[in-house]
């Protein structure tokens, strides 16, 4: 059993059409701890001991969040800037959360061709997530492919949402039960790609 | 009646022009009350007035100056001090003393002579000194700390050496030099006989003719001298044995440093049920003057028992109530002292012995600057202080005037000396603001360095003001000083604080709206005036005060409602916080998190509302007229319903995306991803 802390960020959630059923089914996975940002911090006020202690307390590190100008939103920036110290999470005697799982959950308006060289996002979707991925590396910290949606804004007229949301309650059990295989997902994990290791 | 009118008349005006002229001229004012009093001088002759008993009123002044003095200096500062008051100040007095006596032996005079000569010469001018340092605002700088604790010694030493001199009495050799003086010296003879009887008692107070019955005079010398300042005129304890004066010296100061600590409070509390300004007056110059007549019963010093009980106040929350009852007082009586000086000097005698006079005025200031210079550069004060120090105590003070009268009458001194010395102090006194002058115009260009790091350190000072103790007061104050700030918080609410004493907030009991008390606060050198009190005519009125006298000060000031707002803006302040807005704020964001509404879209309510009502709050200001009550001004009603009606519009939703809430976050739509790819499309097309 790996403890899964899932930290749902979207200060938009009263326009949300993904994220919000996301956090809905996830919220009824048992054994997982969940942390809505936005309600714990609306004024930005991170209480780091509190964070680091939760840090501590677990193995699998999510973050699920709406691709925003090909960031987090903006409290998870604050929430790496304050949380992440140096001596804690790097830096000299900084190996509090080494061998430790960082991943994403993401979703993003444009559609996958366009997250491409030739597309009109000019570059791979995890080219826009290198920041996270290195700030993984940097704290000894092992980076999990994202689990993402593209198309997001598309997805509820197309009958996406919820062969993507079903996909992240099965992810969460597998992270939850050891049953994820990180070695073989591919660089973008969608719902139909799962990396689930078969059940002994 | 119509005489002392006059006298007070003359003495007033003389000042009123005098001084500003000097300051503006940055001779700074004791010069500038010097030189009236010189102008005043004949005038005063003419009209026969007794300049020497006004000067020993006068010295009074130098008794409160004393009482705010400690006032801003609190006891363990005090105990701090010890080192330098006993080692600075004793080796100033014990050297430059030593130096002024070998001098006059060398000059051939008798040993008790120099003695008494070497005594009177080595104090210097509190007044002076004090008033100056304070104006110039260097009292909190090393050296003018050092030149204040050399003062404070010298101030002390008087007792002994007034208790001393007597044994010193030589009649028949001072009458023999008086003889020799009248048969020899024609020069002097015939400047003392110009000016007469009426001159000497100008200069000397009554107490020339010293020659006859010395026993009797001798025993009450102080008398006419005393009742301004030294000399003890009822002097309780004289026929005491030795121990039993100790015992009642002890006492007396343990009463007063008793009476401060226990007493002030209730008779302030007592005094505040009448509700009257003056009886605060009152009851502060009943204080100083009980003190000084104690003192005075004991035979000790009144500067010393004020200076005390001004320390053991130092730390009360009348502290700066007191400084500014006692504070007008304190600066007519030395003005009229520095003028006092002025008009005693007898000019015929000046130029009669010219030379022999300003030689020893020179030389007693060369000697004392040494001295000065010497002892600071033992006791490691540096730079530009060691100048100030050097500079500041270089001549000689009121204190010889008393001693010089006390010799004459004790048969130490004979007149003739006596008159010459007296006209050396006064002109060293006469010379000390050029000296000061000199220290800012030559001395302090070439420490430019020191300078700055010292200004910083007063800037630090008086950082915030904080009116009023309220809630809104209390809340502000504690975060200020949590960050490291010096506040200094204003309260008249006696009751308050007494409730706030035991649990050790510090609180001084005052009015924030009198000037004379933002004054003593330190308003002069604050960054930022916290105005919290609940009245809100008073607000408003301390907001205009403030903003007219002091415009680089910032002002924040509560507002009790909006109406409120637009009258503080009218008044000047542009920092402006409604007393119960954020919190109502906060609270209406409570209730809708209690109703379920996400903690984030709560805040946002909250934000988008704030935006909301100063939109409002601006767009009536145009409309409000303090003259006219809001509901019967038209355009002003008529505003109001047009806003309603636009908000209201608004939670229709017929103005959707008007709001912050609306537009924050708010994804794009399916169209603008399509108008993105399109154009991208077109893009490409048109590159191949
Ligand atoms: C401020 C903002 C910035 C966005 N930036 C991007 C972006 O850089 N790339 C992208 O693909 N979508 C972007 N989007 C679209 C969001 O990713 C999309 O609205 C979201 O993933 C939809 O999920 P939801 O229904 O849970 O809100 C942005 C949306 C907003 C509001």
């Amino acid at each position: 059993m790996a403890r899964v802390l899932l930290y749902y960020a979207h200060p938009g959630h009263r326009h949300s059409h993904v994220n919000k059923e996301m956090f809905r089914a996830a919220q009824k996975v048992d054994g997982i701890t969940i942390v809505d940002m936005y309600a714990e911090y609306p004024r930005h006020d991170i209480r780091v001991e509190r964070e680091q202690e939760r840090l501590l307390d677990h193995d699998v590190i999510l973050f699920q969040h709406p691709l925003f100008w090909y960031s987090t939103p903006g409290l998870v920036k604050d929430w790496i800037d304050l949380t992440l110290q140096s001596g804690f999470a790097y830096g000299d005697n900084g190996d509090k959360l080494k061998g430790k799982i960082l991943m994403q959950a993401i979703t993003a308006a444009g559609p996958e061709d366009a997250y491409t060289t030739d597309g009109y996002q000019h570059f791979p979707l995890r080219t826009f997530l290198t920041p996270m991925e290195q700030t993984a590396n940097l704290c000894k910290m092992r980076y999990a492919s994202p689990y993402s949606l593209y198309s997001a804004l598309k997805a509820p007229g197309a009958g996406e949402v919820a062969p993507h949301v079903s996909g992240y309650v099965s992810l969460l059990e597998a992270l939850r039960d050891d049953r994820y295989d990180f070695d073989a997902a591919p660089d973008v994990v969608s719902y139909a790609t799962l990396p689930l290791k078969v059940e002994a | 009646m119509g005489s002392f009118l006059l006298l007070a008349f003359l003495l007033l005006i003389a000042g009123v022009i005098a001084v500003p002229l000097a300051s503006k001229l940055g001779l700074g004012s004791v010069l500038g009350y010097l030189i009236a009093g010189i102008v005043l001088g004949p005038v005063l002759l003419a009209l026969n007035v007794d300049v020497i008993s006004l000067q020993h009123f006068a010295e009074f002044g130098v008794v409160m100056m004393l009482f705010l003095v400690g006032l801003e200096l609190e006891p363990q500062r005090l105990w701090e001090m010890r080192a330098k008051l006993l080692g600075l100040g004793g080796l100033q007095v014990g050297v430059t003393a030593g130096i002024a006596a070998g001098v006059s032996l060398v000059f051939g005079l008798p040993w008790t002579f120099a003695v008494a000569i070497g005594l009177i010469l080595a104090l210097s001018s509190t007044a002076i000194v004090l008033q100056t340092l304070n104006e110039k605002n260097l009292m909190k700088t090393d050296g003018g700390q050092s030149s204040f604790s050399v003062l404070l010694f010298q101030d002390i030493a008087v007792i002994p050496m007034l208790a001393l001199i007597p044994l010193l009495a030589m009649p028949d050799l001072v009458e023999e030099w008086d003889m020799a003086a009248l048969s020899h010296d024609t020069e002097i003879v015939e400047t003392l006989d110009s000016h007469g009887d009426d001159h000497a008692d100008t200069t000397h107070g009554g107490e020339t003719h010293a020659s006859d019955d010395h026993g009797a005079d001798a025993a009450h010398a102080g008398d006419d001298h005393g009742g301004g300042d030294h000399g003890p005129d009822l002097n309780l304890v004289d026929d005491l044995p030795g121990w039993a004066q100790a015992l009642v010296t002890f006492a007396a100061i343990g009463a007063v440093i008793a009476g401060g600590s226990y007493l002030t409070r209730p008779l302030f509390r007592f005094i505040e049920l009448a509700h009257l300004r003056e009886l605060f007056v009152a009851a502060a110059l009943m204080m100083v003057i009980g003190i000084a007549l104690l003192m005075t019963l004991v035979g000790l010093s009144p500067a010393l028992g004020t200076f005390l009980a001004g320390v053991v106040l130092a730390n009360s929350e009348y502290r700066h109530e007191l400084e500014s009852d006692i504070d007008p007082f304190r600066g007519l009586l030395l003005g009229l002292f520095f003028m006092t000086v002025g008009a005693a000097i007898d000019f015929g005698l000046l130029f009669g012995n010219f030379f022999i006079i300003i030689g020893l005025t020179l030389g007693l200031m060369l000697v004392k600057a040494l001295v000065l210079y010497g002892l600071a550069i033992i006791f490691g004060i540096k730079g530009s202080d060691r100048w100030l120090f050097t500079l500041s105590l270089a001549q000689a003070g009121e204190f010889g005037f008393v001693l010089l009268s006390f010799v004459v009458a004790n048969q130490v001194l004979p007149q003739v000396i006596a008159d010459q010395l007296l006209l050396a102090v006064a002109i060293s006194m006469l010379l000390t603001p050029a000296l000061f002058i000199v220290y800012e115009r030559v001395i302090t260009p070439k420490f430019i360095e020191d300078q700055a790091r010292e200004a910083d350190e007063i800037d630090e000072e008086g950082t915030a003001i904080v009116a009023g103790f309220g809630k809104m007061g209390g809340i502000v104050n504690r975060m200020l000083r949590r960050a490291g700030y010096t506040t200094v918080v204003l309260d008249h609410n006696a009751g308050l604080l007494e409730r706030l004493r035991p649990f050790g907030v510090k609180v001084f009991y005052g009015d924030a709206t009198r000037p004379d008390l933002l004054h003593a606060a330190g308003i002069e050198e604050a960054k930022l005036l916290v105005i919290c009190i609940d009245e809100r005519e008073e607000i408003t009125e301390l907001v205009k005060y403030a903003t007219q006298h002091y415009p680089n000060l910032h002002i924040t000031a509560r507002a009790v409602d909006r109406h409120h707002v637009y009258e503080l803006y009218a008044a000047g302040c542009r920092d402006i916080i409604r007393d119960t807005f954020d919190s109502s704020v906060r609270m209406g964001r409570s209730a809708l998190e209690a109703l379920g509404v996400h903690p984030h879209e709560a805040e946002l309510q909250a934000r988008d509302f704030e935006d909301r009502d100063r939109y409002a709050l601006r767009e009536l200001a145009t409309t409000f007229d303090p003259d006219i009550p809001a509901h019967l001004n038209e355009p002003y009603v008529q505003r109001v319903k047009e806003l309603r009606e636009e908000e209201e519009a608004e939670i229709q939703g017929l103005n959707m995306h008007n709001t912050r809430l609306d537009r924050g976050w708010h994804p794009p739509g399916t169209r603008d991803v399509d108008s993105i790819v399109e154009e991208n499309e077109a893009a490409r097309d048109r590159k191949k």
